[in-house]
């Protein structure tokens, strides 16, 4: 079970997720200070760590629209979280692969803040609302990554597997 | 059924004979850059060979290209640090696509490949940048990645568990009428598809309009092609293509131009008439809120500016001097601009047109991204509005969250500038 602690609009951008001027700050030991720096509610929550671990972020669609930048993903991976929207912006998404952040699409999820939620493979039933909603899987090419542990295992068992 | 152009260029790169949308493969690369974001690369670069007994070496130094832009000159001894650690890694892997901050070949990476000529019609190309859609306009699938994605391209050669995207067509037709271009074509392209409207496909643009389009102009449509969320833009290399790669990018050897089969399967094709098109506007906060100038004309801003990958090129700085010659940037307004690089800034200043700006009132900044992220310089104040012509506007983009930015062509941005209020730049509009 886990607990929704924040929900969001659409198109939440990686401006409005690590804004650009930390970019500077690339350690993934370093970013989770700025997630959400100009949310200071938020950020607040994320810093003070009373949020219990596996917390849920539920998005609009196209969340993590926007800029390239990984920071934007490896800040939410330091604060454990699970992000659930309808659908990701592509790079966002495959960052959070390689990375290892967890992101669930769940095209007609609705949920508040403060609902418990069970995350499964097949669908997210919100356990306040009574409801369930179906998951779409990741392609099988993108859940090997995950299944390696992320793109850095992933790319090493290649190198490796090749013999350079 | 016939072949897109990212179609077949995939397979090219795949060694196939043909894809299909949805097949997984591992393309091949033909260049992959970096800017400052090279620190977190090399990071998770070394980190791949961490205990596996091998060397880290690059598969290919002469496919990676390495351009500062995004904090340059370094705003502070961090940027700096950051910058010294990758001209270190550089010279130790003897990469010779690397462009330092320096007045001569300086500028921002997505106007730096252009101009080098390191991209070509048919190329694979991959960046840590989401605006690598821009070497679209050159005929070559280009698409934006995360670092640790690059580390792994720099590792192998080559793009792991690719899909084949689908593609939308662009068709374009008609002339621009006077004071309307491609930026406005592109804000009405993604503010018709929406922000995630092209999500995980490809916008391919056709149609005579296009056939017509500098690769400049052709430039600002791929650049701003993820603004829809599309994997990338292209426009099938053409003659202007040859033109521009042999002109302008000094390009001597052997080009392949790679064209769409003309029975493609196209997911839809979307048809646009621009002899009829009005000025755009991106307004507050997402790129796809678009609307025509006539609806925001008259907006009180505090900061306009001119320059980035998408718009800082030769061509918009000429649109700007034309309406700024002679005139003065309106009091209580500031006005930046930036080219795009050093090259386009010596080219600029040559013809006057930096003269024309600093006699209006502007200040002309040295090549990079500028204010365009508010990492370094040009920040709004809070409550402020800035007029721009780079890509987003998203919430504290410009560096502070509750500023506005609204985005724009160099022609409204520079009449605008003059009036200090959002301002048609078509004669007798205003």
């Amino acid at each position: 079970m886990a607990k929704v602690v924040y929900v969001l609009g659409e198109d939440i951008s990686t401006d409005v997720i690590y804004p650009g001027r930390y970019m500077a700050t690339v350690l993934p030991t370093e970013t989770p200070a700025f997630a959400f720096a100009d949310d200071p509610d938020f950020s607040g929550k994320l810093k003070s760590g009373a949020l219990p671990a596996g917390s849920v972020l539920v998005a609009g669609a196209n969340f993590g629209c926007g800029s390239s930048r990984e920071q934007a993903v490896s800040c939410l991976v330091g604060h454990d979280l699970t992000i659930v929207a309808p659908g990701f912006a592509r790079i966002f998404l495959q960052n959070a692969i390689n990375l290892g952040l967890r992101v669930v699409t769940c095209p007609a999820i609705e949920a508040s803040e403060g609902d418990e939620l069970e995350i499964g493979v097949d669908a997210v039933v919100n356990k306040t609302s009574g409801k369930s909603f179906p998951v779409i899987p990741l392609p099988e090419s993108r859940q090997a990554i995950i299944d390696a542990g992320g793109l850095i295992p992933f790319t090493r068992a290649r190198l490796v597997g090749a013999g350079h | 059924m016939g072949k897109t152009v990212v179609q077949k260029i995939l397979a090219r790169a795949s060694g196939r004979n043909e894809v299909e949308v949805g097949d997984v493969v591992e393309p091949r690369v033909d260049l992959a850059m970096s800017h400052e974001n090279a620190a977190l690369v090399i990071n998770q670069f070394l980190e791949i060979y961490e205990g596996t007994g091998l060397a880290a070496e690059l598969w290919d130094p002469d496919r990676v290209a390495i351009i500062f832009d995004h904090r340059v000159p370094a705003e502070s001894s961090k940027t700096a640090t950051n910058q010294k650690k990758i001209r270190d890694f550089v010279a130790a892997h003897r990469i010779r696509r690397f462009h330092d901050i320096r007045g001569d070949v300086g500028g921002i990476c997505h106007q730096i490949l252009p101009e080098h000529g390191y991209v070509r019609p048919g190329a694979v190309v991959v960046g840590t940048d989401s605006h690598t859609t821009s070497h679209g306009a050159l005929g070559a699938f280009a698409f934006g990645i995360g670092a640790t994605e690059m580390a792994s391209v720099w590792a192998l050669g080559s793009v792991l568990n690719v899909q084949v995207p689908a593609t939308l067509r662009v068709q374009v037709e008609g002339t621009f009428p006077e004071g309307v271009g491609p930026k406005d074509l592109i804000l009405e392209v993604i503010g018709t598809l929406t922000a995630e409207g092209a999500n995980f496909r490809v916008l391919e643009f056709h149609g005579e309009t296009i056939r017509n389009m500098s690769t400049s102009g052709r430039l600002v449509l791929c650049n701003m092609s993820v603004e829809a969320g599309a994997t990338a833009g292209i426009v099938p290399g053409d003659d202007e293509t040859v033109r521009y790669l042999r002109e302008e990018a000094g390009v001597t050897d052997e080009l392949h131009l790679v064209t769409p089969d003309a029975d493609a399967a196209y997911e839809r094709t979307i048809e646009i008439d621009v002899s009829q098109l009005e000025p755009r506007i991106a307004c507050p906060h997402t790129v796809d809120n678009v609307k025509p100038i006539l609806e925001v004309a008259g907006r009180k801003i505090d900061q306009v500016v001119i320059g980035s990958c998408t718009n800082g090129r030769l061509d918009d700085l000429a649109d700007a001097a034309r309406i700024l010659e002679g005139r003065t940037v309106a009091t209580g307004t500031r006005m930046l601009i930036f080219p795009a690089s050093a090259k386009v800034y010596q080219e600029a200043l040559a013809r006057g047109y930096l003269a024309t700006f600093m006699k209006a009132g502007a200040v002309v900044m040295n090549p990079g991204c500028g204010p365009c992220l508010g990492i370094h310089e040009g920040a709004l104040g809070d409550g402020e509005v800035a007029l721009s012509t780079t890509n987003r506007n998203f919430k504290g983009r410009m560096g502070n969250p509750t500023a506005e930015v609204y985005l724009c062509s160099p022609a409204v941005a520079a009449a605008s500038a003059v009036t200090g209020v959002i301002t048609d730049p078509r004669v007798g509009r205003s």
